[in-house]
């Protein structure tokens, strides 16, 4: 077992956000954590980063709680994409990417930093950007960037907290097939998703959080049904199968304007 | 702009990387030398001048000579090498050091803030560590001799350090608003504790605490080189070794701490080494604003945020400048010593009014 949560709740703000949340993540695994608003992805995601600890139950890397671990020693484990970038002076791409090398430093593998750097930036299709400003770049780009910096980090546990709410659809489908090929390589990868079709399509595993609880955890297939979805969304929804993959559309009432 | 970017995107990307390193290692190397340079220069210039004019090459061989090398002319006025070295070279080298301090210490505390406007000046940390040595003078305690000052300034310092922190900061970051009010606050307070200590005070005290809070390096001394020396080397080394981490907390707390930083200790750490910086400057040369900000900002434009490079930078920019400025305020007047805490603001607050509006503009890069 990589990483783990075993009963993990957190109060913020006298707000209950999770409560009594398990869940397993195997190394070689790539699982999508997915639900409404609110429900708590992004905390869990919080917690399985050991950004925060919480108030019950405790989350695990190889066995060790999180707490119990340097940061230093964290930071050769996972590796974490966060929703937002921020960089508070005018760094380089390159040398942003060069930081996800940091925790190497002083060992043996920092041999291999530029040459990693320099796969990273391919694998994240930033090359061209690796000498301009991270700060004037667009969203997307820097949602990148930063991605690419995440991979150099090379770590077997890979968190990323909807990576592809900035990006176009053939940087949501290139990023989800970098982290779904790491998963078969081996690497743990968590990944917090809004788009259920991106999630059926890449995800060996679906977690669906509602209202800080784990609603339901299996295989694509069998946990992204009609009933259950419109029951955790409070909104008709509907599974479709396209040619072999499933298609998840909520349900209009009124039907799509037709040019008369 | 499209123009401009078309060629470098034809050109293979070896190539650029390969010419980006070359060009940095050379410029930054380039960068310090060419400080380290100025600051000779402008060392055996302020030497030099005062009422009693030696030329730079008498400036040199009166120091060569001292050190045991029989290099250069000696001084021709009588009292020449005398004047030298009681009066001007304490002088310059508490400039340089002071300069160097203040420098680093802005350097640092804008990496920690991750906020290019953060400097011990304008939030107040400055006046802080002043109402504590002023205290000292008021009350006229010696509890550690020529260190009782910088001790108390220190302390001083440090808890107004802290005090910005935990109210400035807020997720990680420090908007640039929450943190000019928050120094606009702190130099209320400390203001109000100055006016106190004046009005205690008795003659002597008060023309010495008013002196100070102008920022004078009048009357240095070799003692005070002596207190001033190894608080200045102590907070260079320690804001070297931590330069490299610091870099990474320009990430923001949480994905530094992903990358493999403690932040908390790295963040108190830097505090306590700005606090030791600042001591170092206040302690016998009372309030010069401004040259944190202004050094770091240059060093920036010049060699990139990098803290490996703009730490060591800033120190002897800030050193040059410091030299340079109190040059400047021996000669503007003739047979006047101004305040250079006075000339220091008054460059550099118009700066700041500069370096305010550009944040504004580009608020997504700096709030």
């Amino acid at each position: 077992m990589m990483l783990a949560a075993h009963g993990v709740g957190v109060t913020l703000g006298g707000a209950r956000i999770l409560d009594g949340v398990d869940l397993a993540v195997e190394a070689g695994e790539m699982v999508a954590l997915v639900g409404p608003n609110g429900a708590g992805k992004s905390t869990l995601l919080a917690a399985l980063a050991g950004d925060l600890v919480p108030d019950d139950g405790v989350v695990t890397l190889d066995g060790r709680p999180l707490a119990a671990q340097a940061a230093r020693d964290l930071a050769r484990r996972r590796a974490v994409l966060l929703q937002h970038q921020s960089l508070a002076f005018g760094f380089h791409v390159i040398d942003v990417v060069r930081m996800g090398r940091s925790p190497w430093r002083r060992t043996d593998r920092e041999d291999d930093d530029d040459l990693v750097v320099e796969r990273s930036l391919e694998r994240a299709d930033v090359t061209e950007l690796a000498h301009r400003l991270f700060p004037t770049l667009s969203g997307g780009e820097q949602a990148r960037s930063s991605f690419a910096r995440v991979l150099a980090q090379e770590t077997p546990v890979l968190l990323l907290d909807e990576p592809t709410a900035s990006l176009d659809i053939r940087h949501q489908e290139a990023l989800l097939t970098i982290a779904r090929d790491a998963a078969r390589a081996g690497v743990a990868v968590v990944v917090v998703l809004h788009d259920l079709s991106l999630a059926a399509a890449y995800a060996d595993r679906v977690c669906v959080l509602a209202h800080g609880r784990v609603r339901a955890d299996g295989p694509p297939t069998e946990v992204l049904t009609g009933p259950l979805l419109t029951e955790v969304y409070d909104h008709p929804v509907q599974v479709i199968d396209h040619e072999g993959s499933l298609v998840v559309v909520p349900v209009r009432k009124e039907a799509p304007c037709v040019p008369a | 702009m499209t123009l401009l970017a078309r060629p470098a995107a034809a050109a293979p990307a070896g190539d650029r990387r390969d010419r980006g390193v070359l060009r940095g290692l050379g410029g930054r190397l380039g960068l310090l030398g060419g400080l380290g340079v100025a600051l000779v220069v402008v060392l055996v210039l302020g030497a030099g001048h005062g009422q009693l004019s030696i030329p730079p090459a008498e400036v040199l061989g009166s120091f060569f000579h001292r050190v045991g090398l029989d290099l250069g002319p000696m001084p021709t006025h009588p009292r020449g090498d005398d004047t030298l070295w009681t009066v001007r070279f304490p002088r310059v080298v508490l400039a340089a050091l002071v300069g160097a301090a203040l420098a680093t210490a802005g350097a640092l505390m804008q990496g920690v803030f991750g906020n290019p406007l953060a400097e011990p000046g304008v939030v107040g940390v400055s006046s802080g560590a002043a109402v504590a040595a002023a205290a000292v003078i008021v009350f006229d305690l010696t509890f550690a001799g020529t260190w009782t000052i910088a001790i108390a300034a220190f302390a001083g310092g440090l808890l107004t350090t802290l005090l910005v922190y935990v109210m400035s900061r807020d997720g990680g970051r420090t908007e640039v608003v929450t943190l000019v009010l928050t120094g606009i606050a702190l130099n209320a307070m400390t203001s109000a504790g100055l006016a106190f200590l004046l009005f205690l005070a008795d003659q002597q005290a008060r023309e010495e605490i008013v002196f100070w809070t102008l920022g004078s390096l009048n009357g240095s001394r070799w003692q005070y080189v002596g207190v001033v020396a190894p608080l200045v080397g102590a907070g260079l080394v320690a804001a070297l070794v931590l330069s490299r981490r610091l870099d990474l907390l320009a990430l923001g707390d949480r994905a530094a701490r992903h990358v493999g930083v403690d932040v908390e200790r790295l963040r108190l750490t830097t505090i306590v080494v700005v606090a030791v910086l600042t001591a170092a400057a206040v302690s016998f040369c009372g309030i010069i604003a401004f040259v944190g900000l202004v050094v770091p900002h240059l060093v920036r434009l010049l060699s990139g945020p990098g803290h490996r490079m703009l730490v060591p930078a800033s120190a002897l920019g800030g050193a040059v400048l410091l030299v340079a400025a109190d040059l400047w305020a021996r000669t503007a007047i003739s047979h006047a010593d101004l305040p250079i805490g006075m000339l220091t603001s008054l460059v550099g607050g118009p700066f700041f009014f500069w370096l305010l509006r550009r944040a504004r503009r580009t608020a997504g890069g700096w709030a």
